[in-house]
């Protein structure tokens, strides 16, 4: 298991910088959000920390290897990477859905050997799946869309995972489901890199928090230090309070 | 059902195949055919089956697999159920090609000059559009393809309305009909090799294709190379489908239909759909093939033309169908 890093990552689209001189560290077992508002550059950080993105500047690490000297197929089998709003184009089975997470392990010629059919069937039985795994994947509700593309991910068993906005557009049911999954696989020692909106859900499921303002991380640590009146009400350009009661902690907005 | 495919379609083409050598102005029976094939027999049947029937049936099968085969390939990499070889103007290309070969008098003077026209002008279409759309994702390659295809039409129609005699128009309009019709080992010899090498391409896209159906930035992330697919499945096309225009004309639909067919019965995976689809493609411009030369009323109608009656009416349910089932 080894750290992923971002050294001093700029990356410019045209004259622009989406993202500018940005360092961030991304420990296994940890579950780390990278908050900040809309067009701060959290999906292009993400793409780049997933290694799709080459940056224009700076370098990606996973352990001590620049990540752009792993190769395709082996960073694939050690990283998986969840786009926001992840659809399937055709009308494929569930089963098969997970199956294509293990894509970068397959053989070069043939199907899934026995072993990682059986660890198709682990991951579908732990994600709740295994009554819908002949459902097609075009039919499903968007909770269970979200899971069966989890479980996609992590049916690799990568050793980071990056995930894009997991929650958007899930009921607040779903979004719990899916936070404490989350923060399942990071317990389980898979260093977890999620770009969140939902504050709360934040503050509930991570460890460390990356915030993230016109390119530049602007502060990042455990999250109870980055989760202040002061951090966010400047990050987001509007009062916000934590508060935190017999019930927990949550995010207003004054 | 998935298991019973492709055996049951390699039976079908066979059949298929042998009815084509058997089958004719003159019909003949399994073991007059058996000899000829071996060499032995009547000189007459022999030059009829070998010489006259059966490069035709090649010809068919190869030109209804390469065009099945890539019509399941581009929809799978566009992810766009509507995309056929068409789409990237391949076959316009190959029109254009051809159209100039025979306006300009060379398809006169030298046999073979319309089909390798026509295969130049399959390469510099998709060379354009790869050019074009070199920096762009999908979308700006569809545009493209459609663009150069807009483009190739044009030079066609452009020859029509200049056609230096009623007999050059005629010639073109018969050609751009397609069909199979007194084709001989020569243009066996000249699209064979190009369609294979196009269908070994295709074939190679077929992971890539099934991870594709997760959307290009997944796929990306699950050790695909997105953009080199994207070449096979082009460069693929353009040889395949270039040849085979070149040899058969525009052969349209069956890039559309023969993917459509089979995809529901391999469970939609798009990378298994492409053996099946060239199985079907092949299956089907056999049986139309086999259909102009035998039915009474089909006698006059080419190839191209008989598969297009055919295929729009399927191609208008589709459309239907898509949007009854969409959202």
């Amino acid at each position: 298991m080894s750290t992923l890093s971002l050294e001093r990552v700029t990356l410019r689209r045209g004259e622009r910088a989406v993202l500018h001189e940005a360092s961030a560290h991304f420990a296994p077992g940890r579950l780390t959000a990278v908050i900040g508002p809309n067009g701060a550059g959290k999906s292009t950080l993400l793409l780049v920390a997933a290694g799709l993105l080459a940056p224009d500047a700076g370098e990606v690490r996973l352990g001590a290897v620049p990540i752009a000297q792993i190769g395709r197929q082996a960073l694939a089998r050690r990283r998986a990477y969840l786009p926001q709003a992840p659809q399937v184009d055709w009308p494929i089975c569930v089963e098969r859905v997970v199956a294509l997470g293990l894509t970068a392990h397959l053989p070069a010629f043939g199907g899934l050997s026995a072993a990682l059919r059986a660890r198709v069937g682990e991951v579908l039985e732990q994600f709740d799946l295994t009554a819908l795994r002949e459902r097609a994947a075009t039919e499903l509700s968007g909770g269970e869309l979200a899971r069966v593309m989890l479980a996609r991910a992590v049916v690799g068993s990568p050793e980071v995972l990056v995930v894009d906005e997991p929650t958007a557009g899930l009921d607040p049911r779903h979004a719990l489901d899916a936070g404490r999954r989350l923060r399942a696989l990071a317990t389980a020692g898979c260093a977890v890199v999620v770009a969140l909106h939902d504050l709360d859900l934040a503050l509930r499921i991570a460890d460390d928090v990356v915030a993230l303002r016109d390119g530049v991380v602007v502060e990042q640590g455990a999250a109870a230090a980055v989760f202040t009146t002061e951090v966010l009400s400047a990050l987001y350009d509007v009062e916000m309070r934590v508060v935190r009661d017999a019930h927990g902690a949550s995010v207003r907005v004054w | 059902m998935t298991r019973v495919l492709t055996p049951g379609l390699v039976l079908l083409v066979a059949a298929l195949f042998c009815a084509s050598l058997a089958v004719g102005t003159i019909w003949f029976p399994p073991i007059t055919l058996a000899h000829a094939l071996l060499g032995g027999g009547v000189p007459l049947v022999r030059e009829i089956v070998v010489e006259i029937r059966l490069p035709r049936a090649i010809l068919a099968l190869l030109v209804g697999a390469i065009t099945g085969l890539s019509g399941a390939v581009l929809q799978g990499l566009l992810r766009n159920p509507l995309a056929e070889p068409g789409l990237l103007g391949v076959s316009a290309g190959a029109s254009l090609g051809a159209v100039i070969a025979i306006y300009y008098g060379f398809a006169a003077s030298f046999a073979l000059a319309t089909p390798l026209f026509a295969l130049a002008g399959a390469m510099a279409v998709i060379a354009v559009a790869l050019a074009l759309s070199r920096r762009g994702g999908t979308l700006a390659l569809i545009l493209a393809g459609v663009a150069v295809s807009t483009i190739a039409g044009a030079g066609v129609s452009l020859a029509l309305n200049l056609a230096p005699s009623p007999y050059a128009a005629y010639e073109i309009m018969t050609w751009l009909m397609g069909s199979l019709a007194d084709r001989n080992w020569d243009h066996v010899v000249l699209a064979g090799p190009f369609i294979l090498i196009g269908a070994g391409m295709l074939f190679a896209t077929a992971r890539a294709l099934d991870a594709l159906a997760l959307g290009e930035a997944q796929a990306e992330s699950l050790g695909v190379n997105v953009c080199a697919a994207r070449l096979l499945a082009l460069i693929g096309t353009a040889l395949g489908i270039g040849a085979a225009t070149a040899v058969a004309g525009t052969i349209g639909f069956v890039g559309l239909i023969a993917p459509h067919v089979v995809r529901p019965l391999v469970a939609h995976r798009p990378g298994a759909t492409l053996l099946p689809a060239a199985l079907a493609g092949a299956a089907i411009v056999l049986a139309a093939d086999l259909a102009v030369r035998t039915l009474p009323f089909a006698r006059d109608i080419k190839l191209g033309v008989f598969i297009a009656v055919f295929g729009a009416p399927f191609f208008l349910w589709l459309v239907l169908h898509l949007r009854r089932v969409s959202p």
